[in-house]
């Protein structure tokens, strides 16, 4: 209605007049079609035949969005989107540059391999449940928190992934589900409301949300301002979203019981949103209180790194190891967030992503191989080799590319984050992950030669094989439709080590908008610091203009 | 004014994290709440108290000619109390269902996902 | 709690607690009230009346699944945000027709459309925890 007044006021200082240009609609293309998607789905809970296969065509269309988002920001920088036409630091802004693009594209991949490994396992109640309309919102609130530029925007997405991710953790209402949902659910509320309370604090300090803003506003605080009060705030909410060394109670409690593509799609995305936040709020737009905190974090990374290690070697349970596994990745991240020269922030950003497809790609053959068994327990798994070589080589590949040994996805990254370690003078974080890499080789290899290598269970004497038709019934053609994605992403993990230079010099870009701010600062700021100028210069004109 | 507001908010935070330290889930439930209110207390405040006239613009005007209250605090407000009153109701429900499941309400009993007393992985076959 | 009195009174109880909801969302245009807080006084309304009726009946009277509602109400939701793509605006800004229909000048906008859907999935998701919940009672 303002615009129907005839008041001689330039709307240009404060809103947006031009239509904005179509590719910046590629930055909210993703939460539309996440949320679009699984709104759809949500009415068609009961269609099961068409539901899964819908869902398949919603997240090839979101990889398709991401990979063209990413196409887009790699030749032009930063792009940003306002919500309504307020400028900037007023409106809420989606903001993404390369290390979001990477991050939202690796999700959406790793999701759809997740997606099409669950037509065959999730069974026809569970899909009536709304498995896959909660998948696709866990991944909207994923993808936001990935692309917004406004930080309790970023609080938001938190909150529906984890209320998505809460619906997949009960699905299938079993005992052992409802008490590792009872503790994940409440300590992640709690972590969310940690990162609240750091952010109201923020905002009293700094007076906005706008995350380019803040980094601008941040160095202009006066001296003594509690900024690293602060700062120490958003440590400890997202090292407990990134289940890092002393609050990651909550993931080894209740990964292990959901379904297994539940477990992995969790392994993958959600404990990397939480590093993603702190490299994000952080590293980016805090560096001068990170580096006050940079030994801390070391420790913190190297204790995770070690303790996460020690915890997957202590379990008989193999879903258990793998959540153990994951958290000693995180440390390896953290790592990364700790040293935070442009190498070791590449490495950390190419450990996520290389986490992201291992941890999920490991989390579903251990469904297979729980399928194939009948059991999850170490001391009864056994002669899986005999029944199926393909998941052996599979699982060996994943093992190799988890320790960080060549010629797999693990190994550029950590060798990036051990290099980046010597050359700052940590060298004993250096030594932490080499240790946490010699550790994981022992842990992982103990699954293969236990689960694959061996003819049986515990009593079997050596170089005997138990009967192979004695085992859970599995059908051939169902086994092939869960090997496929799995297949998919261990070819990812194998072309990362293969042909690791594109990736490289991507994660290097997104290493290097996390260091150097202003083309972010100024992909979201810059246009209002022109509109400004130019407003003031052209108000008369606009003012006798209208009021002719 | 801003004095009482951090007093009330220190207690509503005291009161909390005593809640959320018992091993009875509804009383962490409770803590979790509380936390919640004294969050958005503290949100409220941190947008400054001022004694000014709700931010709506007069018709016929695009800026407000008297000082207005910031309203970006209420906006944030009213979105985590969305947020955490959903966040509750479904709580409420799973510790419920972890109730009649379980059987219990002590977290310390809760123990179905991880045994107590599980033996050591083999070390060799 | 199934007296013949609360059994009698709720069906009206209920009629009248959902009017309410509609008024309360139509008033949030200009005043205090809104999408949320109607959909929440909706599924309150429910809520009594499965109280009182069993959960059965409220199931019928809603004809959709709770969960269906919610998920048509966030496709509202996002469709009112995605019609800025068409106007050449930035994304969920609110555009307004003035229709005048018998005379009287209605104004629509996006931000109507949007707190209905906000309106459906409250009432969803809070009346499918609630009639949850109920069921469970029942047992």
């Amino acid at each position: 209605m303002a615009e129907t007044s005839h008041a001689p006021i330039d709307l240009s200082v404060a809103m947006i007049t031009q239509a904005p240009a179509l590719a910046d609609w590629l930055v909210v293309a993703p939460i539309i079609v996440c949320l679009t998607g699984g709104a759809f789905l949500l009415t068609q809970r009961k269609n099961t035949a068409l539901q899964g296969w819908l869902a398949m065509l919603i997240l090839a269309l979101l990889v398709a969005v991401c990979a063209g988002l990413l196409m887009h920001v790699l030749n032009n920088g930063p792009i940003i989107m306002t919500m309504g036409r307020w400028l900037p630091p007023f409106g809420i802004t989606f903001a993404v540059d390369i290390l979001g693009a990477v991050m939202a594209l690796v999700a959406s991949t790793v999701a759809l391999f997740c997606g099409l490994y669950a037509l065959t396992e999730i069974d026809e109640q569970s899909q009536r449940y709304g498995f896959f309309p909660f998948l696709i919102l866990l991944l909207g609130g994923v993808c936001g928190a990935f692309l917004t530029g406004d930080i309790f925007n970023l609080y938001v997405w938190f909150e529906v992934l984890l209320i998505a991710s809460f619906g997949l953790l009960i699905l299938g209402n079993e005992r052992p589900q409802l008490d590792g949902a009872v503790k994940y659910a409440l300590l992640n509320l709690v972590a969310t409301t940690l990162f609240l309370i750091a952010t109201a604090y923020l905002y009293a300090l700094v007076g906005t949300l706008n995350m380019a803003d803040i980094a601008v506003r941040v160095r202009m605080l006066p001296e003594g301002a509690p900024i690293n009060t602060i700062v120490a705030l958003y440590l400890v909410a997202f090292s407990m979203k990134a289940a890092a060394f002393p609050v990651f109670f909550w993931l080894p409690a209740s990964y292990h019981t959901p379904r297994s593509v539940v477990s992995a799609v969790f392994a993958g995305l959600l404990t990397k949103v939480g590093v993603y936040a702190l490299l994000r709020i952080v590293v980016m737009l805090m560096p001068e209180s990170r580096s006050l905190f940079a030994d801390l974090l070391a420790w913190i990374a190297a204790a995770t790194l070690i303790i996460g290690v020690l915890g997957a070697l202590a379990q008989n349970d193999i879903r258990r190891t793998m959540g153990y596994l994951v958290i000693s990745g995180i440390g390896a991240m953290l790592a990364g967030a700790a040293i935070a020269s442009d190498l070791g922030l590449m490495g950390a950003i190419l450990y996520a992503v290389h986490s992201m497809i291992v941890m999920t790609a490991l989390y579903l053959v251990c469904g297979i191989m729980i399928r194939s068994a009948g059991t999850h327990d170490l001391r009864k798994l056994g002669a899986l080799y005999g029944r199926d070589p393909l998941l052996a080589a599979i699982f060996l590949i994943l093992a190799l590319a988890v320790s960080g040994l060549p010629p797999f996805s693990g190994f550029w990254p950590k060798l990036t984050l051990v290099q980046a370690a010597l050359e700052t003078g940590y060298g004993w974080l250096a030594f932490a992950i080499l240790i946490n890499g010699f550790f994981t080789t022992i842990v992982v290899g103990r699954i293969w030669v236990m689960s694959f290598w061996r003819g049986g269970p515990a009593t079997t004497p050596d170089g005997e094989t138990i009967d192979l038709t004695a085992m859970p019934d599995f059908p051939p053609k169902q086994r092939r439709a869960l090997l496929l994605p799995v297949m998919g992403l261990t070819v990812l993990v194998i072309a990362i080590g293969v042909l690791p230079r594109p990736f490289l010099t991507i994660t290097a870009g997104g290493a290097g908008g996390l260091i150097f701010q202003d083309g972010y600062i100024e992909a979201v700021l810059g246009k209002t610091a022109n509109l400004q100028g130019q407003g003031n210069m052209t108000e008369p004109h606009n003012a006798s203009g209208e009021s002719q | 004014m801003e004095v009482a507001f951090a007093a009330l908010i220190g207690i509503f935070f005291t009161v909390a994290i005593y809640l959320m330290l018992s091993q009875h889930v509804i009383r962490i439930l409770m803590g979790v709440v509380i936390l919640g209110n004294a969050v958005n207390l503290l949100i409220f405040t941190s947008g400054r108290l001022t004694r000014e006239v709700p931010p709506i613009v007069p018709q016929g005007q695009v800026i407000a000619d008297v000082s207005i209250a910031n309203p970006l605090p209420q906006a944030l407000v009213l979105t985590a109390i969305v947020i955490s009153f959903s966040f509750f109701a479904f709580l409420l429900t799973l510790a419920y269902r972890a109730f009649q499941e379980l059987g219990t309400d002590d977290t310390g009993d809760m123990r179905v996902a991880e045994p107590v007393n599980e033996p050591a992985p083999p070390t060799g076959y | 709690m199934r007296t013949v009195i609360f059994r009698t009174i709720a069906p009206y109880l209920t009629s009248l607690m959902l009017l309410f909801s509609v008024f309360v969302l139509l008033r949030g245009h200009n005043e205090p009230g809104g999408g949320f807080i109607g959909g929440l006084i909706a599924a309150s309304a429910f809520a009594i009346y499965g109280i009182a009726c069993g959960v059965p009946p409220v199931r019928r009277a809603l004809v959709f699944h709770p969960m269906s509602i919610a998920g048509t109400g966030l496709l509202m939701g996002v469709m009112s945000g995605m019609l800025s793509l068409f106007v050449g605006v930035p994304f969920f800004t609110a555009l307004w027709v003035t229709p005048s229909i018998f005379g009287v000048e209605v104004a629509l906008s996006t931000a109507l459309v949007f707190d209905i859907g906000v309106y459906l999935v409250v009432l969803g998701t809070i009346a499918s925890i609630a009639l949850g919940l109920e069921e469970r009672e029942a047992v």
